[in-house]
């Protein structure tokens, strides 16, 4: 009974969202109060039927009611219950579910902090949320429900992916789906000023905290995907440019960029119809990635079971949202102005040259992951594109961009002056060389780009406190340091903990890259192994366990310079419902250095007494590269919570008016 | 008409490159042994296990090798058309058995001593035969997987079709389909038989 009402709820979300969708939209275009008085109760009637379809899912979950077709699939009565609720997105079906869930809420949050928006603004803004609700709500009720039952009852579920039992798994596509699905709001904003006309600072600013939003939520959970994949895999790899990795990676390039291009069309009026491509480009990677993980034209290990109907229709949805918002910008495209003028050396030629490097980066990704498709779908032959050729133009592309961080925000409005930006800089250029001539000779071996990596690290650093230390000087007029330092903008801070998260980000790659170590060995009990100083010493293995799996564990004796560590555990897991064994790595952690060891496989099947395959790895500052991410998303969430956010709405309307005035100097 | 347009176009040339990949199939990656003389093998048969059998026994002959396992859920979809197709056309169809214990969940190996998964792999594999119909003319059983991993095998079912002397001249990936056997296994055996 109940899934059949989660099902109902569905079937009723989907007409209120084409009722009020079309509603709100046409009611803002030909003014009729009444119509555009539904877009607020309409989006929060959507939330709610959502939210109350998922709980069912959820609840069929809980209980165990295998006659699910979909709780049959992903669940089992062994399962813990925190996975039983995490198998709600375990499959395709449910997280397709837990997408629209969060576009709803999306939705919902525009319309309870839009206050100080005008009405009709709101009804478009929510009007575009409604109909692209609308569209995956028909997906996943014309080919992907969740509820279908299977008649009779299973007795016995077929059990989650034992990869996806795991906490980080539990929370990583939560994370993503916010993301990818926040850019949602950015769009809605860009095709609203697009209809109205009214591409201006004030719409700007109201994008602007939303953009941050999702950009704070897929950072995190594409940095929670990667950390999961280093420790759960057990091959202590971070990043695999596998399709669907860059399918997130895709959207975070551009709305990286967007963030940026919205900061210069707020303060300067300028690069208007750049910002609004922008923000039609993130939602439509966002859609994209969704195309290419689920319709199976790509090969991944993130497979979902694809159907070709599935494809089809996710095409089809995909021409209506991104054609429609492109033909509508390149219809008003020419009429908007051009915006502020500024210098060959300024804040803004350096945010466009920023803009151009993301656009680029993600334009190399973007053709790195369609070019086996291209070739197949030409009959050239079958290809795959792997690590060399990203790592070969990626970073090209991405050095410039440090440089820019560093200087940036020294550069000022309209015109810089490049003697006085390299005045400014000096201290932190020494540095950086300093530290790029010294840090890798520390590490035993000089290596070009060991020090053009640690050399940028350094010089945002050095840049992002000077430029800080430097306005808390001008602005502190008496007061104490501690009160000048806080009672800075948070736009503020924020941007400059995101850069040094970069910076930290970028310490994080090239340590790794450049001094890892990992040994690939046969043990026997009381064998010993070392790597970078660290000693493994194999203790044997014995049998444990768990709620739904056997495991062989290993036990290890971790030493430095004949100094007992810890003992180390690593398992290798036979879960019940599932052939595929599945490696628990154990690893030591800590700021400066990991490190893991991973069993393999018995040398011989049936004497796991005897000698095991054991991989050993030593990873320097290899947590840096999570950490680098958490700073940018604190950063993020710091500059999203900044307080001019809040200001009433004729305090846009006199920014609008500010902005229009500069422009015309 | 305006400068924007570009972005139009460029959308829809991505748009036709994806509905085209939609009818592409990325997993049917050409296998390299196509040409290639069958790898060897000796394995014992399903029907008698104390004899064993490799491709040589067929020299002389066109023949078909068809990787299954009771635990494969594509191969029942397959089955029936191969088991209409062993009634009509009098070509050799061998099985592989492929990983019957292992390849299923829900056993510790561990555990399980050699002989037994063996007991237990010719049982299965048995009774899931006499349930759906044996279209082979005999089974051989590939235990641990070692023949799949010489014969490329990535998923199950795959097929093989290997010429008389003994060269591997087609493999396809994935469920026989009655299409896939009109328009493209019976043409290639009508040739190879001339």
């Amino acid at each position: 009974m109940i899934p059949e009402l989660g099902h109902f709820a569905l079937i009723l979300a989907a007409l209120v969202a084409v009722v009020f969708g079309s509603l709100s939209l046409l009611g803002a275009h030909r003014n009729q109060q009444a119509w555009i008085a539904l877009a607020r109760p309409g989006a929060n009637a959507l939330a709610l039927l959502v939210t109350f379809s998922f709980a069912c899912l959820t609840q069929a979950f809980v209980v165990n009611d295998f006659s699910v077709v979909y709780v049959a699939q992903h669940s089992n009565s062994l399962l813990p219950i925190e996975y039983r609720v995490a198998g709600v997105w375990g499959g395709h079906e449910g997280s397709l579910l837990l997408w629209i869930l969060m576009l709803t809420w999306w939705a919902f949050g525009v319309a309870q902090f839009s206050r100080q928006l005008p009405d009709t603004m709101v009804a478009r803004v929510l009007g575009t949320l409604g109909l692209v609700a609308f569209g995956f709500l028909l997906f996943i009720l014309f080919t992907s429900n969740p509820f279908e039952r299977l008649l009779p009852g299973a007795t016995e579920g077929r059990d989650l992916n034992p990869l996806l039992q795991d906490p980080g798994l539990v929370i990583h596509p939560p994370l993503l789906y916010m993301g990818y699905v926040g850019f949602s709001v950015a769009y809605a904003f860009a095709v609203a000023a697009l209809l109205s006309g009214q591409l201006d600072a004030a719409w700007a600013r109201w994008s602007r905290p939303w953009t941050t939003a999702a950009w704070v939520f897929l950072t995190l959970g594409i940095a929670m995907g990667s950390w999961w994949a280093y420790y759960e895999l057990g091959w202590g790899g971070w990043w695999f440019w596998d399709p669907v990795e860059n399918a997130s990676f895709m959207p975070w390039l551009i709305g990286t960029a967007l963030m940026h291009s919205l900061a210069v069309t707020e303060k300067r009026g300028s690069f208007k119809n750049w910002t609004v491509l922008l923000a039609i480009s993130a939602f439509s990677l966002s859609l994209l990635g969704t195309f290419l993980v689920r319709s199976g034209v790509l090969t991944s290990v993130h497979a979902f079971a694809t159907d070709p109907r599935r494809g089809v229709f996710i095409l089809i949805f995909l021409v209506a949202v991104i054609g429609l918002s492109l033909t509508l910008f390149a219809w008003r495209a020419p009429k908007v102005g051009l915006g502020g003028r500024f210098g060959l050396i300024s804040r803004e030629s350096m945010l466009l040259a920023n803009n151009v490097l993301l656009v680029v980066a993600c334009a190399t990704v973007l053709l790195g992951t369609l070019y086996p498709l291209l070739i197949d779908a030409l009959g050239v032959g079958k290809i795959s594109v792997g690590p060399p050729y990203f790592n070969a133009v990626f970073v090209p592309v991405m050095t410039p961009i440090l440089f820019l961080v560093g200087i940036g925000p020294f550069a000022r409005w309209k015109e810089a002056s490049l003697p006085e930006l390299l005045r400014l800089t000096r201290w932190a250029l020494g540095a950086g060389a300093i530290v790029a001539v010294a840090l890798p000779l520390v590490y035993g071996q000089w290596k070009a780009m060991t020090a053009l990596g640690l050399f940028f690290a350094a010089w945002v650093v050095v840049t992002a406190l000077q430029n800080f230390a430097e306005r808390v000087h001008h602005t502190r007029g008496g007061r104490s340091l501690l009160t000048a330092v806080l009672a800075q903008p948070r736009g503020f801070i924020g941007m400059h903990l995101a850069h040094i998260g970069v910076a930290v980000f970028v310490v994080g790659v090239t340590m790794v890259m450049s001094f890892e170590q990992e040994k690939d060995i046969k043990m026997a009990v009381g064998d010993q192994v070392s790597v970078a100083g660290y000693s493994f010493r194999f203790n044997g293995v014995r049998q444990v366990e768990g709620p739904n799996y056997v495991a062989m564990q290993g036990n290890f004796d971790l030493t430095v310079d004949n100094r007992f560590l810890r003992k180390m555990n690593p398992e290798k897991r036979n879960y019940h419902s599932s052939a595929m064994p599945m490696t628990e790595a154990a690893i030591d952690a800590g700021l400066l250095r990991d490190v893991y060891v991973s069993l393999g496989e018995p040398i011989d099947r049936d004497k796991p007494e005897g000698e095991w395959a054991v991989r050993v790895y030593y990873k320097p500052f290899v947590d840096w590269i999570w950490g680098g991410c958490l700073l940018m998303s604190l950063g993020g969430l710091l500059a999203m919570l900044d307080r001019r956010y809040r200001v009433k709405s004729r305090r846009a309307a006199a920014a609008t008016a500010g902005v229009q005035q500069a422009a015309r100097n | 008409m305006n400068r924007y347009y570009w972005i139009i176009g460029a959308f829809a040339a991505l748009v036709a490159l994806l509905a085209v990949g939609l009818n592409l199939n990325p997993r049917d990656v050409p296998s390299p042994l196509v040409g290639k003389p069958a790898p060897v093998f000796k394995l014992a048969v399903l029907a008698e296990p104390e004899k064993s059998v490799g491709p040589e026994d067929f020299r002389g002959k066109v023949w078909l090798l068809n990787v299954w396992a009771s635990w494969c859920v594509s191969c029942r979809q397959e089955h029936p058309v191969l088991v209409e197709f062993s009634k009509k056309v009098d070509v050799p169809l061998i099985g592989l058995n492929y990983k019957e214990v292992r390849g299923d969940g829900g056993f510790d190996m561990n555990k399980m001593p050699a002989d037994e998964e063996k007991k237990l792999a010719l049982q299965r594999a048995g009774k899931w035969l006499s349930e759906h119909g044996d279209p082979y003319r005999l089974t051989v059983m590939d235990l641990d997987g070692r023949v799949g991993i010489d014969y490329g095998v990535y998923g199950v079912p795959e097929t093989y079709v290997i010429d008389k002397a003994g060269v591997i001249r087609m493999k396809h990936t994935g469920p026989i389909t009655p299409e896939v056997l009109a328009k493209k296994i019976m043409p290639l055996l009508a040739e190879l038989n001339r």
